[in-house]
């Protein structure tokens, strides 16, 4: 099947409506793939549930819950005064991932914490670890009372989620 | 040899008209309404769905379940479009059991946009026991179940007759209905003039009605038929001008070879 | 290779090659990795340079359809698989979840669906130009063989498949046709109650049934690839019947073959998206949307469009043993055909007598179809009979007496010549034959 076409025209006109094929196939075979790429994210169900509300009225001074929240651990904590200052007292350039108290809660008694290593994804345990927060067992992690990162191989701080206030005694989360 | 084609194009033909000939009963021919929804660019008439929103929670809620949807997709894109704040008005309105709560309880609370749409009976042998017998079915995709669809809804709905024909006898709580197959239905007339309030002014016919909540009805069994229409026809738009690419490509490498036959 | 391999003996000292590398018409990395994995070589030699008889009609890119068709059941399969959940309880809802909460799930799932029906239509247009043109005969015999095979495994994988979504067609059609099997005498019912798992179709018949989909859609694929090794092996057939004999008779794969298959398999796609996106449930039937009630049987069981020939047959055949075992025989006959079909001449353009069995079988076909969507009563019966009866002579009969009997038309001597002919008139076809 030797090319024999000598006009340059033709050979042009060729290239062209090849090259014009290839790309709108292309630009199809894209739009073919996503919906079997997006279908792996989460429908639209799972999205609804996406915000909880949480009542705080029965959590006393020093104690702590802990609520699922898209199928996570979230720490919700009322703080002691004690817990409060220490926090707030922490010199920013001791700290890994500086961030200071005030910007880490909405109403400095109450802290609200993803329960997530931001190591590796474990759960810290509660009233452990050198720093009077939390501490991970699994790589030894220490957080203190307001869910900063002080030890540890973890590089950032507890994540804060989305929440705010609806209410005096209860929060929405997301 | 022209044949061929005429078997292929038979082929075609005969096989996509069986599914419509599988009901080989004699039926009275269904009521056939123009529908929004319906044709290439077909799109529910919103204040329909939202009326026939409103036809289903003040009527056919007393018996029938929906249970495959929730209350967020009456916001959803493609569907009766209230707002997310209407809907969150509409949801709390209803009463859902949630728990167990920390005592280890049930315990009922105000209906959130996430929860499915609250079912009139417990389960299926209450509504059975509520209903003479009869299970009201639930209506999520009974628009998809019944041949005939839209149209056969509808007619069902508008084709209640007062007395039967003669030679017809109906045991106590049975009615007689045109369309429904075997003619006889165990649920009451369930739309009559007015027998909603619609508060956009809309005369409430039992035609006005009937077609409101069919719409609606449609919309809950294909949620997605907007979606489907608008990337159905883009697709058929995209094909079409690579079918014509493509054989013209075809045609040009095909006339490589011509001269040597 | 020598031919007494068998008789080696490890004794006798003989040079041996096990470093196979190299020989790759490649250079640079393509070609290091050629060397060392020859699949590039053996790409560029099977579908670029193949050689492929150039008088193909359009009957043969239904190959290259049904290669499409599979490819798309087994990846939106696959990610449907991802949301469904094969119990009694949860099937149902978990369907209508991908249809309305996962992110163009209504898509996936519509698209299977009638991907399924799409591959049955390719499959049975393929049936019949290999019928049509002598596809069956030396050497292709092996060949017809397989296709044989994935059509059974086909409509087993499809049957299969329609369980899952637990409608009231899924359930009834299972009990229907799990039943057949209690046709075997003796242990009939205890295979039943076998494949059941249970002593109705239930729980752990979807479970399983769901295993076996996905089992029997990759042994699809699997002896796909027979089919076409040995299609490589043997070559296409060709509307002529006549074997290419040189580059006369020939194109590349590539660009030829494939430009053509790639324009007809868009206009196959085509009919596709119509279907799909503006009638998605027309080749359904409504009552798969009644969630399964073991105590009510729907009105009318049907199966789906594709089985109504077979079920026709079925029914046709008033016991019940025999009725199953000349279903699968009408389906297994075809295996037969290569020696029952004695004619040396392919194909039917130079049979006059065998191509009005051909159309009439094609006919017959249709109307069992039509009749097996019917209810079986009155004057349905009696044309099922006869539809039943045709279609045996057809295979049993009719092919090998006219194969003996019949003055076939004189054969052009190359595929060539016999495009001249065409050009000439001497033969009349239509374009896309």
């Amino acid at each position: 099947m030797s090319e024999n076409n000598s006009n340059p025209d033709t050979k042009n006109r060729r290239n062209f409506l090849t090259v014009a094929t290839t790309a709108v196939g292309a630009v199809g075979v894209g739009a073919v793939v996503w919906p079997v790429i997006s279908q792996m994210n989460p429908d639209s169900s799972v999205k609804a549930l996406a915000s909880i509300e949480v009542d705080l009225s029965k959590i006393k001074e020093g104690q702590e819950i802990t609520v699922l929240w898209r199928g996570k651990p979230v720490f919700v904590k009322r703080r002691t005064k004690e817990e409060i200052t220490s926090a707030e007292k922490v010199d920013l350039k001791e700290l890994k991932d500086p961030q200071p108290d005030n910007k880490r809660v909405k109403k400095s008694e109450w802290l609200v914490l993803v329960g997530v290593c931001t190591h590796l994804g474990c759960v810290p345990i509660s009233g452990k670890g050198d720093y009077g927060g939390w501490f991970c067992p699994c790589h030894g992690s220490h957080y203190d009372s307001s869910g900063r990162i002080r030890k540890g191989p973890a590089p950032t701080n507890l994540e804060v989620p989305t929440y705010e206030f609806v209410g005096d005694n209860k929060i929405k989360l997301g | 040899m022209s044949y061929l084609s005429k078997f292929l194009l038979f082929f075609f033909f005969f096989t996509f008209n069986i599914p419509n000939s599988y009901s080989a009963e004699k039926q009275e021919k269904l009521l056939k309404q123009s529908w929004s929804f319906d044709g290439f660019f077909g799109k529910f008439d919103r204040a329909s769905l939202q009326r026939g929103y409103q036809v289903y929670t003040e009527v056919c809620a007393s018996c029938h379940s929906m249970n495959l949807l929730s209350y967020r997709n009456l916001s959803e894109v493609g569907g009766p479009s209230f707002s997310e704040e209407e809907v969150k008005v509409i949801a709390s309105k209803v009463e859902v059991l949630d728990g167990p709560n920390d005592n280890g309880e049930m315990f009922k609370r105000p209906g959130k946009p996430s929860d499915k749409f609250v079912s009139p009976f417990a389960n299926e042998k209450a509504a059975r026991a509520a209903n003479g017998g009869a299970y009201p079915p639930d209506m999520s995709v009974l628009v998809k179940a019944r041949a005939g669809g839209a149209d056969y809804i509808y007619s069902v709905l508008m084709g209640y007759e007062n007395k039967p024909p003669k030679g017809v006898k109906l045991e106590d709580g049975v009615y007689y209905n045109k369309y429904m197959s075997g003619n006889k239905i165990k649920m009451p007339k369930p739309l009559s003039q007015d027998s909603v309030k619609y508060s956009d002014g809309t005369a409430a016919t039992e035609e006005q009605l009937s077609k409101d909540v069919v719409t609606f009805l449609t919309w809950a069994s294909e949620p997605h038929l907007e979606a489907r229409k608008r990337i159905g026809f883009k697709t058929v738009v995209y094909l079409l001008i690579l079918t014509v690419l493509v054989y013209l490509v075809k045609k040009k490498i095909w006339l490589r070879i011509e001269p040597k036959v | 290779m020598s031919s007494n391999d068998s008789n080696f003996n490890q004794n006798e000292i003989k040079p041996v090659h096990t470093n196979k590398v190299g020989g790759s018409p490649f250079k640079g990395v393509v070609g290091w990795i050629d060397n060392r994995l020859p699949i590039i070589r053996m790409f560029k030699y099977e579908y670029l340079d193949f050689q492929v008889p150039k008088n193909l009609s359009y009957l043969w890119s239904l190959g290259g359809i049904l290669m499409i068709c599979l490819i798309f059941l087994i990846v939106t399969g696959l990610v449907l698989g991802m949301h469904y959940k094969p119990s009694s309880s949860e099937a149902f809802v978990s369907v209508e979840k991908i249809m309305r909460d996962v992110n163009y799930g209504w898509l996936l799932r519509y698209a299977h669906m009638n991907f399924a029906s799409f591959f049955f239509i390719a499959v049975y247009i393929h049936i019949f130009r290999g019928l049509y043109y002598g596809s069956y005969k030396e050497p292709r015999q092996l060949m017809w063989l397989i296709g044989i095979t994935i059509f059974f495994l086909m409509m087993a994988t499809a049957f299969l498949g329609y369980t899952l979504p637990w409608g009231q067609m899924s359930y009834w059609g299972a009990t229907v046709i799990t039943n057949l099997f209690s046709a075997v005498p003796l242990v009939g019912k205890a295979i039943v109650t076998w494949l059941w798992g249970d002593y109705s179709v239930g729980d752990s018949t979807l479970n399983r049934f769901y295993v076996l989909h996905w089992l029997l859609a990759f042994g699809i694929l699997g002896i796909v690839i027979f089919h076409v090794i040995a299609l490589h092996i043997v070559g296409s057939n060709n509307p002529s019947g006549v074997e290419p004999i040189d580059t006369r008779d020939t194109v590349s794969f590539a660009p030829f073959t494939t430009s053509k298959d790639l324009f007809a398999m868009l206009i196959f796609l085509l009919a596709f998206v119509l279907i799909t996106m503006y009638a998605p449930n027309y080749l359904g039937h409504p009552d798969n949307y009644i969630p399964a009630d073991p105590l009510i049987t729907p009105a009318h069981i049907v199966p789906e469009w594709y089985f109504l020939p077979f079920y026709a047959i079925l029914r046709s055949i008033p016991d019940k043993l025999l009725g199953v075992i000349a279903m699968v025989s009408s389906i297994a006959v075809l295996g037969l055909l290569p020696w029952l079909d004695l004619s040396k001449v392919r194909s039917a353009v130079f049979r006059p007598i065998w191509k009005q069995f051909v159309f009439l079988f094609v006919l017959d076909f249709f109307i069992l179809m039509y009749v097996g969507g019917m209810p079986a009563e009155g004057i349905y019966v009696l044309i099922s009979r006869v539809g039943t009866i045709y279609w045996f002579l057809f295979f049993l009969v009719i092919a090998p007496l006219v194969s003996l009997t019949e003055k076939t038309l004189p054969m052009p001597n190359s595929i060539h010549e016999y495009e001249n002919w065409k050009k000439q008139g001497k033969i009349k076809t239509l374009k896309i034959f």
